[in-house]
C-alpha cells in the first residue's frame, strides 16, 4: 500500500481548493477584497484634509484599512465561514477522512494569505493612482511591512478559528462577528486619528490586537515625525509585535484545544 | 474473521439511556443492516463506530482498532473506512469531478475518480457546479465521496433517501459490486426492503438494546410463521392461515376444476415483523 501524504501536501491541497471556492462566491470576494476599496474611495474623496505636515488623511486610512483588512479576511471571514462549514455538515464529512486537522489549518491560512494579498495590491494600486499615496521608499519599512502582513495574518487566522467555536450556528456568525470587528476598528484608529479618540477607548482597544496592527502599519505608511501624534511618540514596533504574538500563541491553544467538527 | 466487534456497548446524553448494553459481531464482506425507530439509539451506535462519539462504557474493535484513539493510528484507521453521512449540503461551489478529485489525495489507494463518478452514475454531471445537483445527485455524490478511499468498511447512514425508484435499483447494484470486492458494509436504513434486498444479516434496535440479529429471511420468526393462502370462491374473497401452505394450494387444486381464482400465498413481510417487533417494545 502506498503511504499516506504528508500533512503539508494536504494542506497545499486544501489551501488550492478553498481559494477556488471563494473565488466562485461572488459575495464574499466583493465583500473582503472589494469592501476595503471602496471604503477608501468614500473617505479618500471625503477626507482631503492633512492631518500632519506631509500627510494626508487618505495615506494615514490605508495603513488602517490595511491592518483591518487582516482582520477581515483573516479573523472575521473564517469566524463565520467555519460556523457554516459545520452547519452544512463538511466538517463532519472532513473529520471522517485520513485528512489531518493541521492540514486544513493550514488551507485556511493559504486562503486568508490569498485574499489579503489580492486586497494590498488593489488597496496600494487605488491608492497610488487616486489618492497620492506615497509607497514606503526604504527597505527597513518594507521589512516592516512584510513581518507584520505575516505576523498578522497568522494571528488573524488563528483567532478566526478559535472564535468560530463561540457562535452557536452558521447563521447566526455574522451577527456576532460582525459588530465586533467593526468596533474594533472604530476604537482602534482605523477610521479617525488614534490619539483624538477618547482615552477610554483607546485604553479598549489597546487589549486588542487591530490597534497595535495599524499601529505598525502607520509605521510603515507615514513619515517617522508622525511619531509626535502617536500615544508613546514613537511607533513602538517592539511592543506591537509582543502583543501579536502573545494574541497569536493564546489562539493557537484555543484552536488546538477547542476545535468543533460538528454542532 | 471479524471486522466490527462490540461488547457491552453504553452511551447515555445526561439522564437520556441512549444506548444500554450492545453486542454486535460483523463479519468481513458481510452487509449488516441496523433497523430501528428513530431515537432507538441507531445513529449514536454507528457515531460511536465511525469514531465520532465517545462512549461510557464497553469494548469496540472495528478493524482491529478502538475508534476513540486520537493518536497516529487514528490516521491510518480512517485511512481504511469509507463513512457516507446524512444528507449535507456543502462544497456547493465546487464542481462534481474537482470534489471528487480532491478527496481521493486523501487517501493512500484511492479509486480512479473517472471509474467512481462512472459506478455512482454522474457521468454527465461530472462537470455541474454541486450545488445545481438534484438531491438524489447529491446523494450519489456523498456515496462517490464515501467510495473513493477504497475503504475495507463502509458506512451508509440512510443511503438512498430521496433516490426515485430506478436510482435506487442501480444504487443496490452498486452496493453488491462492492460487496463482491471484499467491502464490509454496515448500513441503517428506514426502508425495509432495502435491507431485505441487500443485507445478509439485520439488527434490530429500539430503546438502546438490539432486539434480533437474524437474515432478513428468518427475523422474527418469518420462515416459520403461518402463511397466507388467499383465493376467490363465489365473488368473495376467502383466506386461510397455515403452516402446511402447499397442503392449502392441493386441496384448493382439487377443488376447482382449472386455475384456482385470484390466488395468492403470502408469507409476513420484512416490514410486517419489524413492525411487530418495534410495537411489541413499547
Amino acid at each position: 500500500m502506498n503511504r499516506l501524504p504528508s500533512t503539508l501536501a494536504l494542506g497545499l491541497q486544501r489551501g488550492a481548493l478553498e481559494i477556488r471556492q471563494f473565488m466562485r462566491q461572488r459575495e464574499s470576494v466583493v465583500f473582503t477584497i472589494f469592501f476595503p476599496l471602496i471604503l477608501l474611495m468614500i473617505f479618500g474623496s471625503v477626507f482631503k484634509n492633512t492631518i500632519a505636515p506631509g500627510v494626508t488623511f487618505s495615506q494615514y486610512f490605508v495603513a488602517g484599512m490595511i491592518a483591518s483588512g487582516l482582520v477581515n479576511s483573516g479573523f472575521q471571514q473564517l469566524a463565520i465561514v467555519i460556523p457554516l462549514e459545520r452547519d452544512f455538515g463538511s466538517l463532519k464529512r472532513l473529520r471522517g477522512t485520513p485528512m489531518p486537522v493541521a492540514s486544513y489549518f493550514i488551507g485556511k491560512a493559504l486562503l486568508v494569505i490569498a485574499s489579503m494579498t489580492a486586497q494590498i495590491v488593489l488597496l496600494l494600486g487605488f491608492g497610488v493612482a487616486f489618492f497620492g499615496l506615497n509607497l514606503p521608499t526604504s527597505a527597513g519599512k518594507w521589512f516592516t511591512f512584510l513581518w507584520l502582513t505575516l505576523l498578522g495574518t497568522a494571528t488573524a487566522t488563528v483567532l478566526g478559528i478559535a472564535f468560530s467555536i463561540v457562535p452557536k450556528s452558521g447563521r447566526g456568525a455574522s451577527a456576532i462577528v460582525s459588530p465586533i470587528v467593526i468596533i474594533l476598528q472604530f476604537f482602534s484608529g482605523v477610521f479617525f486619528v488614534f490619539t483624538q479618540l477618547p482615552s477610554w477607548m483607546q485604553h479598549v482597544a489597546a487589549i486588542f490586537p487591530l490597534k497595535w496592527l495599524t499601529q505598525g502599519m502607520r509605521s510603515v505608511f507615514l513619515p517617522d515625525s508622525f511619531t509626535s501624534q502617536e500615544v508613546a511618540h514613537s511607533w513602538e514596533n517592539g511592543r506591537t509585535c509582543a502583543v501579536l504574538v502573545a494574541w497569536l500563541v493564546v489562539g493557537l491553544i484555543f484552536a488546538i484545544k477547542k476545535f468543533r467538527w460538528s454542532n | 474473521m471479524s471486522v466490527i466487534e462490540v461488547r457491552g456497548l453504553r452511551k447515555s446524553y445526561g439522564e437520556n439511556l441512549a444506548v444500554a448494553g450492545i453486542d454486535l459481531s460483523i463479519a468481513q464482506g458481510e452487509i449488516f443492516a441496523l433497523l430501528g425507530p428513530n431515537g432507538a439509539g441507531k445513529t449514536t451506535t454507528v457515531e460511536i463506530l465511525e469514531g465520532f462519539r465517545d462512549r461510557d462504557s464497553g469494548e469496540i474493535s472495528v478493524l482491529g482498532h478502538d475508534p476513540q484513539r486520537s493518536d497516529k493510528s487514528g490516521r491510518i484507521w480512517r485511512n481504511r473506512i469509507g463513512i457516507v453521512l446524512q444528507a449535507t449540503s456543502d462544497a456547493g461551489d465546487l464542481r462534481v469531478s474537482e470534489c471528487i478529485e480532491h478527496f481521493a489525495k486523501y487517501y493512500s489507494n484511492p479509486r480512479d475518480p473517472e471509474s467512481v463518478i462512472a459506478a455512482v452514475g454522474l457521468s454527465d454531471k461530472r462537470d455541474d457546479l454541486i450545488r445545481n445537483l438534484s438531491g438524489g445527485q447529491r446523494r450519489r455524490l456523498d456515496v462517490a465521496l464515501g467510495i473513493i478511499g477504497n475503504p475495507e468498511l463502509l458506512f451508509l447512514d440512510e443511503p438512498t433517501t430521496g433516490f426515485d425508484p430506478e436510482a435506487r435499483r442501480a444504487f443496490w447494484e452498486l452496493i453488491r459490486s462492492l460487496q463482491s470486492d471484499g467491502t464490509t458494509i454496515l448500513l441503517t436504513t428506514h426502508y425495509l426492503d432495502e435491507a431485505e434486498a441487500l443485507a445478509d444479516r439485520v439488527a434490530v434496535i429500539n430503546h438502546g438494546k438490539i432486539l434480533e440479529i437474524a437474515t432478513p429471511q428468518k427475523l422474527g420468526g418469518r420462515s416459520t410463521s403461518l402463511t397466507k393462502v388467499q383465493w376467490l370462491e363465489n365473488g368473495e374473497i376467502r383466506s386461510e392461515e397455515s403452516s402446511e401452505p402447499t397442503a392449502v394450494v392441493k386441496r384448493l387444486a382439487s377443488q376447482f376444476p382449472g386455475e384456482i381464482p385470484g390466488l395468492t400465498i403470502s408469507r409476513p413481510t420484512l416490514e410486517d415483523v419489524y413492525l411487530t417487533m418495534i410495537g411489541g417494545a413499547e
